[in-house]
């Protein structure tokens, strides 16, 4: 046994109000520099849809991910080790810009600078890709609130073998949203794409990042990654993905989208897991079974034998006891109402999903039945084939099995609910029916629907007691670091830090001052992820330059 | 003058090219990358690319085998001027035919779609301009030497390995005979010299990605983990236990 710890996500779908606050706020984080414009770390996509990039989901065109030989071991699906070296000088999988969509910004100065016409001055799109005008044909979320259209969902992959079923007469009723960052998976198939050998789980939280200064540029990660999570920066060359705010959990503070979700459906907690089984779970035979056999391989920090086990290690005890407070773990585990996205793809993902009971009880509800007895919405799940089979496509490889005992968990906690909330007595029958009891039923209701802030984000702050030293604290005062570099004899690498958040926020306010088009060229500031957007030369490499070309 | 082109120069070019690929090593890990456009366009990249970088790995070989193996050695084994000669210059003619078509391509490619032209640096072009300079004239040289008989004497062929791979050598013993290279034709001196100065250029262009070539990746395990802190005594926490806080054992 090999105990690892993992930061993992379940979000509940079923009060994403796909506003998009998450993907805004990430990008303005993260993404927004010249090179990134199409990037989202975090994006919302409406199902049924095709999603970002463009389906994506489909792994017999993008070879994503792993799949299992006949011998029973798993290899990438694009191909072993040779093939991918074979393939380096043009990545045969690798999705365009038209897959994704091309940026674009909008000419603004025309209309502050217009002299006074007749008519509205127009200020035009521009590509951001080749400065030229252009028009507008898609983008990250073209096919917004479209769920269910003919034009944008019936080209969906994930409705293959349901298509002929669907018709689409379930459009008004059924759509919803997917939020999806990195998984940060417990297998993950980037890291085992990329030749350069950048791609690294952190094993203290599992954690998957790009190293930028060992990244080559290959673009293997990119059609790896069965997601399509990781992208490539085409102003640096490098590839870059969601880094699960690492600077952030670093000082026990939750991501960026999960701290601004106005749904608050994002629960972020410990996973302790049993590294040496990994791969064995992930080859399992069947398609069905990969989502047992990942929960199987999740160890119970409660289990005295587990913690012990754990601390040997070398996993720090407030770790340990957040493990055991992971609001993720309850979900996944305990009340087992937690799904992990596209199991299928064998990477063991780690952010998981509660599945939407929505599409079911707007149905009842529609057809002025009462959609908060037990007995109706069960009837309706039973009845509601293409939603559950929908779904199951999404989160369990097909199997409408487990989603089946989540909907109707999700179910009985709403008429259980509606009980107490009239006063009634708990009917202790309904939670039966599902397999829990009352208490726990309650519980799972506090969690998924008043839980505070520190319920719903259980991260052990790391070692509180130094925390006002550590490199991204934000409780230093921004002014008190240089931002003009003071770079030493050697140049970057030598000198103080500058922390990456206040770099960034210095960065970002001058380029948004800038009165360029194209991100503001600034020359100034250390050759770093957050910062560098790849033009001019990075400050360091010539190092003892008197003055900055001005 | 002959000591400083076939001596100095190629001594100095080759000292750049070691220093500066050390200082960009050490300076500027980041920008250490093929820099791809394959974002923006792969169509004509998905034939161009591959048709230049595996003709180009068939020329560097050649060039390994002509000028690193003296002539002696394979004498040795019975393999005559001729039959070597032959399948010099068929090897050379289908990798460089490779190599040319490649370039044409991805020289097309890169004027006229217009986000990779954008994309393309005042160092690309110039390093550019020169590779394809030592590319043509080594082109030049085999159909001159080998069709022409550019260069010979006798109804022989022009013979680089008793000139030119003999100083190229001696380079790196540290005792280059400049004489050697002062009666060679025209196009094999210029092919040299150009050569050389794109070494020079080497370290400070898109060029390092050669040294990045993936070989470990045959043999590392897939998925890469990596600790903040591997010292003795320190935790596996996000962040290793400050003094005071060792673990107890
Ligand atoms: S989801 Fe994240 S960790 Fe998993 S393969 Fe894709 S980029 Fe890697
Ligand atoms: S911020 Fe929350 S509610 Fe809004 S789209 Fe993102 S996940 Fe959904």
């Amino acid at each position: 046994m090999k105990i690892m710890a993992q930061m993992a996500m379940v979000m509940n779908l079923d009060k994403c109000i796909g506003c998009h606050t998450c993907s805004v706020t990430c990008k303005q984080a993260w993404t927004n520099r010249a090179g990134t414009e199409y990037v989202w770390f975090n994006n919302v996509e409406t199902r049924p849809g095709l999603g970002y990039p463009r389906t994506y989901e489909d792994q017999e065109t993008w070879e994503g991910g792993w799949v299992r030989k006949s011998n029973g071991r798993l290899t990438l699906k694009a191909g072993g080790r040779w093939k991918k070296l074979a393939t380096i000088f043009s990545n045969p999988k690798l999705p365009s810009i038209e897959d994704y969509y091309e940026p674009w910004t909008y000419d603004y100065a025309t209309l502050l600078n217009s002299p006074s016409t007749s008519t509205f001055p127009v200020a035009k799109p521009k590509s951001l890709i080749s400065g030229k005008q252009m028009n507008i044909t898609w983008s990250a979320n073209w096919d917004d609130d479209l769920g269910g259209s003919r034009e944008h969902a019936a080209k969906d992959p994930m409705l293959k073998g349901i298509e002929d079923k669907v018709k689409f007469e379930f459009e008004q009723t059924f759509m919803f949203y997917l939020p999806r960052i990195c998984e940060h998976c417990l297998n993950p198939s980037c890291a085992a794409s990329c030749p350069s050998g950048a791609i690294y789980k952190r094993s203290e939280d599992g954690i998957v990042l790009v190293d930028q200064d060992k990244c080559r540029g290959w673009r293997m990660c990119v059609s790896g990654c069965p997601y399509k999570k990781v992208y490539f920066n085409h102003k640096t060359g490098k590839a870059e993905k969601c880094t699960f705010c690492y600077p952030r959990i670093e000082v026990g503070i939750p991501t960026v989208c999960a701290e601004t979700c106005v749904g608050r459906l994002r629960y972020i907690g410990l996973m302790l897991y049993d590294a040496d089984r990994v791969l064995e779970a992930a080859s399992v035979e069947n398609d069905h079974d990969l989502y047992e056999a990942q929960r199987s391989v999740f160890l119970d920090p409660n289990d005295p034998e587990v913690a012990r086990e754990a601390e040997r290690a070398g996993i720090p005890l407030d770790w340990i006891e957040a493990a055991k407070k992971s609001p993720v773990r309850r979900l996944i585990q305990d009340y087992k109402v937690a799904l992990p996205l596209h199991p299928e793809y064998r990477t063991m993902p780690m952010v998981w999903y509660i599945p939407p009971l929505s599409p079911v009880v707007d149905v009842v509800r529609d057809t002025g039945h009462d959609a908060e007895d037990k007995g109706n919405l069960f009837a309706a799940i039973e009845a509601l084939r293409i939603p559950v089979e929908y779904l199951a496509n999404l989160f369990t490889a097909g199997d409408v099995g487990p989603v089946n005992d989540v909907l109707r968990k999700l179910a009985a906690m709403r008429s259980f609910m509606r009980d107490i909330n009239l006063g009634g007595d708990p009917d202790e029958s309904i939670a039966e029916a599902v397999g829990m009891d009352a208490e726990s039923m309650y519980e799972m209701f506090r969690l998924l629907a008043i839980a505070k802030y520190e319920d719903r984000y259980v991260i052990p702050t790391a070692h509180v007691e130094q925390a006002h030293g550590l490199e991204e604290l934000a409780t230093e005062c921004p002014v008190d670091f240089d931002y003009e570099p003071t770079t030493g004899v050697f140049g970057e690498g030598s000198g103080d830090l500058t922390p990456v958040a206040v770099e960034n926020f210095r960065m970002l306010e001058e380029r948004q001052q800038s009165d360029q088009l194209v991100g503001g060229g600034s020359k100034r500031g250390r050759v770093n992820l957050l910062n560098w957007d790849g033009k001019g030369a990075p400050r360091g490499l010539f190092p003892h330059r008197k003055k900055q070309d001005q | 003058m002959s000591t400083f082109l076939w001596v100095i120069f190629p001594y100095i070019c080759l000292a750049v090219f070691v220093v500066g690929h050390w200082w960009r090593y050490r300076y500027d890990k980041f920008g250490w990358t093929t820099r791809s456009s394959q974002l923006y366009e792969s169509r004509l990249l998905r034939w161009g690319s591959p048709l230049f970088h595996f003709g180009l790995l068939g020329v560097v070989g050649g060039h390994i085998i002509g000028l690193l193996i003296p002539q002696t050695w394979t004498d040795a084994v019975g393999i005559s001027e001729t039959a070597y000669h032959w399948v010099a210059v068929i090897g050379g003619m289908i990798s460089g035919i490779m190599v040319m078509v490649g370039l044409v391509i991805l020289i097309y490619r890169r004027r006229t779609v217009g986000p990779v032209f954008s994309a393309t640096t005042p160092m690309d072009k110039t390093m550019y301009f020169f590779l394809a300079l030592v590319i043509v004239l080594g082109m030049w040289n085999t159909i001159a030497s080998s069709i022409f008989g550019l260069g010979g004497s006798e109804g022989h062929s022009f013979n680089y390995r008793e000139s030119v791979s003999v100083w190229f050598r001696q380079i790196f013993y540290g005792q280059p005979d400049a004489s050697l290279m002062t009666d060679v034709p025209f196009g094999f001196q210029l092919h040299a010299l150009v050569a050389f100065f794109l070494f020079a250029l080497w370290p400070f262009t898109r060029l390092v990605h050669v040294f990045s070539a993936p070989v470990g990746y045959i043999t590392r395990p897939y998925i890469v983990y990596r600790t903040k802190d591997e010292r003795e005594g320190t935790g596996v926490g996000s962040r290793a236990p400050g003094r005071g806080w060792e673990r107890v054992q």
